[in-house]
């Protein structure tokens, strides 16, 4: 994982969570500004996925455990698919909640990925 | 026309889901924290079950009963209603337990599961989330009988000739 870049991450998966919370508790069903959000949270964790496979080659290998940190990027990539999903099935501001939990439940799992990429085992 | 081809009774009870609001939303926490104890558990038990075998064999039953509990809130009807009250009540009584014994025999649960220390590695989620489960389950009891089919059933009922009543038998 590249430090920055997770940082960048967590932030932004932050602003869109508190953003469908915010739009979702004022009552509006998912809409095109609530679903690019999550969706550009998933765009993110996708790139992040590709950039950890990619990281060992050039040198950058993970200090904690591998294995927990592959179970936390899978589970990570399914959340906000699965958020998506569920908005375009069940059209209620409920729905857009749930995008906001999605997206602030991402924050903590980067968060958890980048300890044990960077910190676990030093 | 799509109502002479649709199969009526099967669909006539137009049921509400037994979840709906704010429960919807409960149910994606629990689901979460289902992943999320079961990815653990599983890293666990492959990686170092015999460094601490019963914190390691309580993290795969609360992830299991997390699973259990997040499709018992979903699933309708009167057992899967009690099944969601016995899961729920199991959590708390499980994160209460073992979140004590993690502070007065830290021993026996050095290594994480999900409800040492409370769930303080899960924001203590796994301590708030079964006390709203139980509220949530306390104010949605399941409806007795078959009458919610006659409240929206009639056109359905007149459409395929036969009484709303009479429609559980008729989907089997």
């Amino acid at each position: 994982m590249i430090e920055w870049f997770s940082y960048a991450q967590i932030a932004v998966a932050v602003l869109a969570g508190v953003f469908c919370l915010v739009v979702g508790f004022s009552g509006r069903i998912p809409n095109d500004y609530t679903l690019g959000a999550t969706a550009l949270i998933e765009v993110l964790l996708v790139i992040q996925f590709v950039v950890a496979l990619l990281a060992p080659a050039f040198g950058n290998d993970a200090r904690g455990d591998v294995l927990e940190f592959y179970v936390y990027a899978v589970s990570a990539l399914l959340l906000p698919a699965a958020a998506v999903f569920w908005a375009l099935i069940d059209r209620t501001k409920w729905s857009t909640v749930i995008l906001g939990v999605a997206c602030l439940a991402i924050a903590v799992m980067v968060f958890r990925m980048n300890e044990i990429w960077l910190v676990q085992n030093v | 026309m799509p109502t002479e081809s649709l199969p009526v009774p099967v669909t006539s009870p137009a049921r509400r889901p037994r979840i709906a609001g704010v429960g919807r939303v409960l149910v994606v926490i629990y689901a979460i924290l289902a992943l999320g104890a079961f990815g653990r558990s599983l890293v666990q038990i492959i990686q170092q079950f015999d460094q601490a075998p019963l914190a390691y064999t309580l993290s795969a039953v609360s992830a299991f009963v997390y699973i259990v509990a997040t499709v018992a809130l979903v699933a309708r009807g009167a057992v899967w209603y009690r099944v969601a009250w016995i899961t729920i009540s199991f959590e708390m009584v499980g994160v209460l337990v073992v979140g004590t014994l993690s502070v007065v025999a830290p021993e026996l649960f050095a290594h994480a599961s999900v409800w040492s220390y409370y769930g303080v590695g899960y924001l203590f989620i796994p301590l708030v989330l079964p006390v709203l489960g139980m509220i949530w389950l306390s104010k949605n009891r399941p409806v007795r009988g078959e009458i919610v089919a006659d409240t929206d059933g009639s056109p359905a009922g007149t459409a395929s000739g036969t009484p709303p009543t009479t429609t559980p038998d008729n989907a089997q």
